[in-house]
């Protein structure tokens, strides 16, 4: 398997992340190594195995319907990069 | 001062013959020499120190001492700490101020134990060498030449040069252990669970693990009693009695079976990390323990099953950092998904990004299965070639790292060459089972090498009791990195 350039252009893009045509084709080759590295995996045979998600099974507890947290919004807005009347700032999404 | 051990210095403690206080501006001292050359630590802040140390002399003197009350530690910047600059090693998070503590960090308040500041680490803890920190590269403070290793290099070259007779660290596939080892101290990832992740930002959740670093197994020890317990906050936090895990620390070894995966022995093995560790299964056969050759037969598949693991998980974990709630946003931008890309873009190291888009990838329509579905199957594989193993074995044990430290720049270029560190270590991380990292020797150019043990789950006392009893008949644990005191240079 080899990624073009293209291909990592369209991943960056998947994961919201700017990147020129010179960065692209910088990421590709190291992004390939890589991924040489993982195919290694693609030659044992796992048919019939369960996948592993977790260390330890245990299950989601649940816990009474109840509130816990105490309205901190003005510590953890005090935080943001733009904040006005309690809300977050962001660029205009709707005309 | 520098070299006494935790339950040395609460002996002082409790004695009066020094106050918390005085202790903590005794490391500050040190740390105001010594930091410059080496970079452990990212944030210091001596009011809070002191004030948290006035708190801890508080409780001295009212007879509510605990068993570390006014010790002091340093904590990992990956830890949430209230009013402190909480940065993950990550231009992303430069200006961040923690709004509440992670749960392990309550639990060193609690205990009475002030913090010294924050240690620096591999971006998001995402790497082997602490070369991908936004603050710059920690030196290994046995020669400042080289990696202190990582992701808590900080943490690790803060308590070799006894900057903090002890630190917090986190592991999601080696970044305790192989730190502990190119430092030349003990180190462990306890039992996936065991510690819980709440304010600990996330890498790799179902790997990700704090534990205690500091120069022995005893120190680790009552670290890990302090740090260990159940957290509401986390839903993989696992409900268990409490354990002292000092219990064990002084039971004999005789009829100790200790397992030797071939495989950690095998290509790729430096040959003065393998006669270290050939040594230290001498000592342990004269202190009563008999070996066991074993096969972890899957363990070469680890770093290929971690690089699809660790980058899926982080990829969606690291989706939060958007420039709306919190830390670094771009200054220019024509739009929202703009402002994402862009903030995305500056804020990320290189080696952040990396696996951002590996995870992406992996994850994307189409490779899920060829990826990450075959990647858990083999995790899966991989963990049962343990529970074989403990079936004739009560520890396993072989190198941390496959060699020394290696000087900086050697591998910064090379992600693979970077990736191959974590051979060993990687596997206990995947199937969440307990590892530690002490000192067993030392290689011609005088850099420290690490003896890995992998026990099997909640196995952490019969771990510390081995590594104790081997710090019992070595010293190579209290062995100190050549620091010129007054300048703060390598001598």
């Amino acid at each position: 398997m080899s990624l073009s350039p293209d291909d990592v252009k369209r991943i960056a893009r998947l994961a919201r992340i700017e990147i020129d045509d010179a960065q692209a084709r910088a990421t590709q080759g190291q992004l390939n190594t890589i991924f040489d590295l993982i195919a290694t995996m693609q030659a044992v045979d796992t048919s019939g195995i369960a996948p592993m998600a977790h260390a330890q099974e245990v299950t989601q507890r649940l816990r009474a319907d109840i509130v816990t947290e105490t309205d901190r919004h003005a510590a953890f807005q005090a935080v943001a990069p733009a904040v006005e009347n309690d809300l977050y700032l962001v660029p205009k999404v709707i005309e | 001062m520098s070299d006494a051990s935790l339950s040395a210095l609460a002996a002082q403690l409790a004695a009066k013959q020094v106050s918390s206080r005085e202790l903590a501006q005794q490391y500050l001292d040190r740390i105001a020499t010594l930091n410059p050359s080496i970079n452990a630590f990212i944030t210091l802040d001596a009011d809070k120190t002191l004030a948290e140390a006035a708190v801890a002399d508080a409780l001295i003197a009212a007879g509510k001492a605990g068993p570390l009350t006014g010790v002091p530690i340093a904590h990992k910047d990956i830890f949430c700490t209230d009013g402190w600059l909480t940065t993950c090693g990550s231009k992303m998070l430069h200006n961040f101020v923690a709004p509440y503590d992670a749960h392990v960090i309550q639990r060193f308040k609690a205990a009475g134990m002030p913090s010294l500041g924050k240690t620096n680490m591999d971006e998001f803890a995402m790497g082997s060498s602490n070369e991908t920190s936004y603050f710059g590269a920690v030196k290994n403070p046995w020669n400042t030449a080289y990696v202190p290793g990582g992701s808590s290099g900080g943490a690790a070259a803060c308590v070799a040069a006894r900057m903090a007779p002890a630190a917090t660290g986190t592991d999601t596939g080696g970044s305790i252990r192989q730190p502990a080892a190119l430092c030349g101290i003990t180190g462990l990832k306890p039992t996936y669970g065991l510690v819980s992740r709440f304010g600990m930002i996330a890498f790799a959740s179902s790997l990700d693990q704090a534990g205690p670093m500091a120069p022995s197994a005893e120190d680790c020890a009552l670290l890990l009693n302090v740090m260990t317990g159940f957290d509401p906050n986390d839903s993989t936090s696992l409900e268990r009695d409490k354990e002292d895990y000092t219990r064990d620390l002084e039971q004999p070894l005789s009829g100790l079976r200790v397992g030797l995966p071939r495989e950690f022995f095998a290509e790729g093995l430096n040959n003065e990390v393998a006669a270290a560790v050939d040594a230290a299964v001498a000592e342990l056969k004269k202190l009563g323990a008999t070996t066991v050759e074993i096969s972890l037969a899957n363990s070469k598949l680890a770093i290929p099953v971690y690089y699809v693991l660790a980058p899926a998980e982080a990829s969606s974990n690291l989706s939060r950092f958007d420039g709306v709630r919190y830390g670094y946003r771009a200054p220019e931008y024509t739009n929202l998904d703009d402002m994402y890309c862009k903030t995305r873009a500056q804020g990320f190291g290189v080696e952040v990004k990396r696996r951002i888009m590996i995870g992406a990838y992996v994850l994307s329509h189409g490779y899920y299965d060829a990826y990450y579905l075959q990647a858990q199957k083999i995790r899966r594989l991989i963990a049962d070639d343990f529970s074989a193993a403990f079936k004739t074995c009560d520890v396993i044990l072989g190198p941390t790292a496959p060699g020394t430290a290696f000087a900086l720049g050697e591998k910064s270029d090379d992600p693979v060459e970077m990736y191959l560190n974590d051979l060993y270590t990687i596997p206990a991380n995947l199937a969440g089972l307990p590892g530690m990292s002490l000192p067993c020797g030392f290689d011609a150019k005088g850099l420290p090498i690490g003896l890995q043990l992998v026990g099997n789950y909640f196995s952490e006392a019969k771990m510390l009791n081995v590594a104790h009893q081997f710090q019992r008949a070595t010293d190579w644990h209290k062995r100190l990195p050549p620091l010129g005191e007054a300048s703060g240079e390598r001598r």
